[in-house]
């Protein structure tokens, strides 16, 4: 029992590392682009609930609503000053790997300057009695958790199927020239990409506050690098290898808590990813492409 | 063809004199207690990491791939030397070269295990697993009785002491040059040259009769064994290491010397090394904008630059000279016939 | 004798034979041409050869020795050179150094002589250095040694990749498209290049071009591949008057 109650504990981790993890593959599925700042955009996030539920007192719901909407906007702020003037030149991809991981220390030192460097800590925001699952019992956090992350993602694999815009994203991402010529605006399409990525990342943000109630300029950083070894892991621009990805992930760490030990963690999850990409060098469910002679 | 090779044999003439100029005139100030022991000490961090920058410039430069786990070599290198001094019980003059030699040689060794499989990967996937390899070594010598765990390793002497307070400089400093020289003239080689034709186009280097899996490790663990020699001096210029000092962090710090001064470019490599040790330093006094400021600098020289402050070319004291004499000369004279020299 | 010889060369993608039953063989000193309409796998021949993709069936014999299952770069070493399609240089790189990766597993001298600058160094390379010069002169190229290669001129480019291929002292020199988007001045010319490096260096070629006259012009024997198939071989008169190789190119029947 007490394994199974770990397995589902991972499960809720997990979906905070599969929506920040969505981010990273959609923006690198577009761009081919490392974003090491989208890991800050969590803490962004998380900043904005902060300010909104304990600074100025207001609602829970403006508070998620307004860390949505400020992450989208800084995401597509972020790629028009930062990263369009690289990519529009179609400068060396380590120039732009680079510029992200500059705007990455940019932010977390820009909020270690404004709100200082040590945590804070958040109010609980969501809590109903834990679920009982036979003998299992789930808390509130965990059940809201792969809620969210299962719908979210749902809600993203339709749009990209289905939606005008998300098949302007498969194109631009399949080849940008080609979709440029048959009218799409790839420039939108990529500022958009950035911000829906960093919407996700903000729902990440609220969710990652209401499972562990404490916030740091820094926090994004090691958050930042398993979500995006999670995407990685699932097979980068895939929706659902984020999804499983992450999940995966999630599990592994909480396994290995459980089991061996929590000083090891960190080498087991990159451990777990050396071994997929040397079986499968695209990961789980990403695509193999062979160069063309 | 002369000409070329009399300029050549002359250039290093002058490389040589300015190098011992530079030993000699800071040893003195050293000596002379005009250079403090902290100005000293940023003069050894200098060095040391212009040797990480120039070594993963092999790897990101010359085969122009991404790697993102530098730092774990370094570890490897510091905490081999570290451990040998201080439980091989010889006299430290004559533990810390062997030390020195023994850190780079692990290192190579940690080169071949991670070399063989990442290197089968390319581009953003060799980035990931060669990050993934350094956060597991640093995480591995977080835990070991032998490393001491967290809490680090301490007890390292420095090889300075009250009546020699230039023996750390003197051996920093002469690897150092050794390392810049040796990447030179590896880079020119045939070797070398095998391994920029994998940067170039790794099919046509196949079919150009190139062992590209043999180059590509032989690049990696040349970057290995200088990172690890890097670690040893590191170790005993502290004194005291613990692996959270080569965390992914550190990787990337090294990453952006190297890409900013311009990949590819060993000079290059060697200025940005030497002004992002020295800034962060020099803007001790505004602590908490620091980093601010050092991210803004970043981002703008890589969209004004992408290409890095010297892109792939040489900076080259003949040349300037030779340049400058043109310029000087060109203004007397048709201006159209020094294009050729 | 033959210098290269396959015998049932085949490849099969998933579920799409590819190429099937391929058996030709070429001379020291001969030029066979590989034509076929487009998709009929003549580049597939070539990437067979070297190794890009391993064959499913058949052998190549190169000197009578099976090299199907060596690497790409040993098989260059053992004597098949290649150009492609879309020209493939190592760009950033000079002219001269082009040529001299090329010559890389002719040298000895070892990575500490290459360091530390000793005599091996100087001698190995102060000999290829005089033979990169020679082979760079035979293509009228030895004036843009110290040029970047990719500031070349597009038809340069093209012989400089062809110089880059016979630097590896190949026994089979394999051309893909070499003529293509050169004007009529400019494939004469490449022609008679051809032919040269056929007289100098002792090499059988085996050139893959859609340019007829070409082929006509220079090939002593032509292999004609349709579907994966060989459909026709034989001399430039054969080959033109075969209604096999008419239908396939004019389609029908």
């Amino acid at each position: 029992m007490d394994f199974f109650s770990q397995i589902i504990n991972g499960l809720g981790i997990g979906s905070i590392y599969a929506l920040v993890a969505l981010g990273y593959s959609m923006v690198y599925g577009i761009v081919q682009l490392i974003n090491f700042a989208h890991g800050d955009i969590i803490m962004v996030g998380a900043y904005v609930v902060f300010v909104i539920i304990v600074m100025m007192g207001l609602p829970l719901w403006l508070a998620v609503l307004g860390s949505i909407i400020f992450c989208g906007i800084a995401g597509v702020l972020i790629e028009r000053i930062a990263y369009h003037r690289l990519l529009v030149r179609d400068a060396p991809r380590i120039s732009l790997l680079i510029t992200a991981i500059g705007v990455s220390i940019f932010l977390q030192n820009l909020f270690q300057l404004l709100f200082g460097s040590d945590a804070k800590s958040m109010p609980r925001m969501f809590s109903f009695s834990p679920l009982q699952l036979g003998g299992l019992q789930i808390t509130s956090s965990t059940v809201l958790n792969i809620l969210v992350s299962v719908i979210m993602m749902a809600g993203l694999q339709l749009m990209v199927s289905k939606m005008k815009i998300g098949k302007a994203m498969r194109a631009t991402s399949e080849d940008a020239g080609a979709a440029k010529l048959m009218g799409i605006n790839t420039n939108t399409t990529i500022a958009f990409t950035f911000g829906i990525g960093s919407a996700l990342a903000s729902a990440g943000a609220v969710l990652y506050c209401n499972t562990y109630p404490q916030i740091k300029p820094i926090m994004g950083g090691l958050l930042g690098l398993k979500a995006f070894v999670a995407a990685v892991l699932g097979g980068i621009g895939s929706i659902p290898g984020a999804m499983l990805g992450g999940y995966l992930l999630g599990v592994a760490e909480s396994l290995t808590n459980a089991y061996i030990s929590s000083n090891l963690t960190d080498a087991v999850v990159f451990g777990i990813l050396i071994i997929v990409l040397l079986v499968k060098p695209a990961g789980l469910l990403g695509k193999n492409t062979r160069e063309k002679v | 063809m002369l000409g070329i090779s009399r300029k050549k044999k002359i250039s290093y003439v002058v490389n040589l004199a300015i190098v011992i100029l530079l030993y000699l005139v800071f040893t003195m100030l050293i000596r002379q207690g005009i250079v403090n022991s902290y100005y000293s000490d940023i003069m050894n961090m200098m060095c040391i990491n212009i040797i990480m920058a120039v070594s993963l410039n092999l790897v990101t430069g010359l085969l122009g791939q991404l790697v993102l786990g530098h730092a774990g070599f370094m570890l490897v290198g510091a905490y081999t030397a570290g451990l040998f001094t201080i439980h091989s019980g010889l006299p430290l003059p004559v533990a810390f070269p062997i030390a020195l030699v023994l850190g780079g040689l692990v290192a190579a060794i940690f080169g071949v295990i991670i070399g063989v499989p990442a290197l089968r990967l390319k581009g953003d996937y060799l980035a990931i697993i060669t990050l993934g390899f350094g956060e597991i070594i640093r995480v591995i010598a977080n835990n070991l009785t032998i490393t001491n765990g967290a809490k680090g390793l301490y007890g390292i002497d420095s090889l300075n002491s009250r009546h020699n307070l230039t023996a750390m400089f003197t051996y920093i400093f002469f690897i150092a040059v050794l390392t810049i020289f040796i990447s030179f003239t590896f880079g020119t080689s045939r070797h070398g040259r095998a391994v920029i034709s994998i940067r170039e186009d790794e099919i046509a280097a196949e079919a150009s009769g190139i062992n590209t899996t043999y180059y590509k490790l032989l690049a990696f663990i040349l970057a290995a064994f200088f990172a690890g020699v890097a670690g040893g001096l590191y170790a005993h210029q502290i004194g005291l290491i613990d692996p959270s000092k080569f965390d992914f962090n550190r990787s990337v710090e090294i990453l952006v010397m190297v890409v900013l001064g311009g990949m590819g470019s060993i000079t290059g490599s060697i200025i940005s090394a030497g002004v992002l040790t020295i800034l962060p330093e020099a803007l001790r006094g505004f602590a908490s904008y620091r980093m601010l400021l050092y991210s803004i600098v970043l981002i703008c020289v890589m969209l004004f630059r992408p290409t890095g402050l010297l892109g792939r070319s040489e900076f080259s004291l003949m040349k300037t000279v030779d340049k400058i004499r043109g310029a000087v000369k060109g203004k007397k004279q048709d201006p159209a016939s020094n294009k050729e020299g | 004798m033959s210098v290269l010889e396959t015998k049932n060369l085949g490849i099969a993608f998933g579920g799409l034979q590819a190429l099937e039953d391929v058996h030709f063989s070429i001379n020291e000193g001969e030029i066979i041409g590989l034509i076929g309409p487009n998709g009929a796998g003549k580049t597939t021949v070539f990437n067979l050869l070297t190794d890009v993709y391993m064959p499913t069936q058949g052998v190549i014999e190169l000197d009578g020795n099976n090299i199907v299952g060596k690497k790409t770069y040993q098989i260059t070493q053992n004597g098949i050179a290649r150009t492609f399609q879309n020209i493939r240089l190592f760009k950033d790189a000079t002219v001269i150094d082009n040529v001299k990766i090329a010559m890389n597993s002719q040298m000895k001298y070892s990575v500490l002589a290459g360091m530390f600058r000793l005599p091996s160094y100087r001698r190995e390379e102060k000999a290829v250095s005089k033979r990169a010069h020679e082979l760079l002169e035979v293509f009228n190229l030895d004036g843009y040694a110290h040029d970047s290669a990719k500031n070349l001129p597009y038809g340069k480019q093209r012989k400089l990749e062809i110089a880059r291929a016979l630097a590896t002292n190949p026994k089979v020199l394999l051309l893909d498209e070499p003529a293509a988007g050169m004007n009529p001045t400019e494939t004469m010319e490449l022609m008679e290049t051809i032919m040269l490096i056929r007289d100098k260096f002792h090499v059988a070629i085996l050139l893959i071009e859609h340019d007829m006259n070409f082929v006509m012009g220079i090939c002593e024997h032509i292999v004609v591949l349709d579907y994966g198939r060989i459909i026709a071989e034989g001399t430039a008169e054969e080959v033109r008057s075969d209604p096999k190789v008419i239908a396939a190119y004019l389609g029908g029947e």
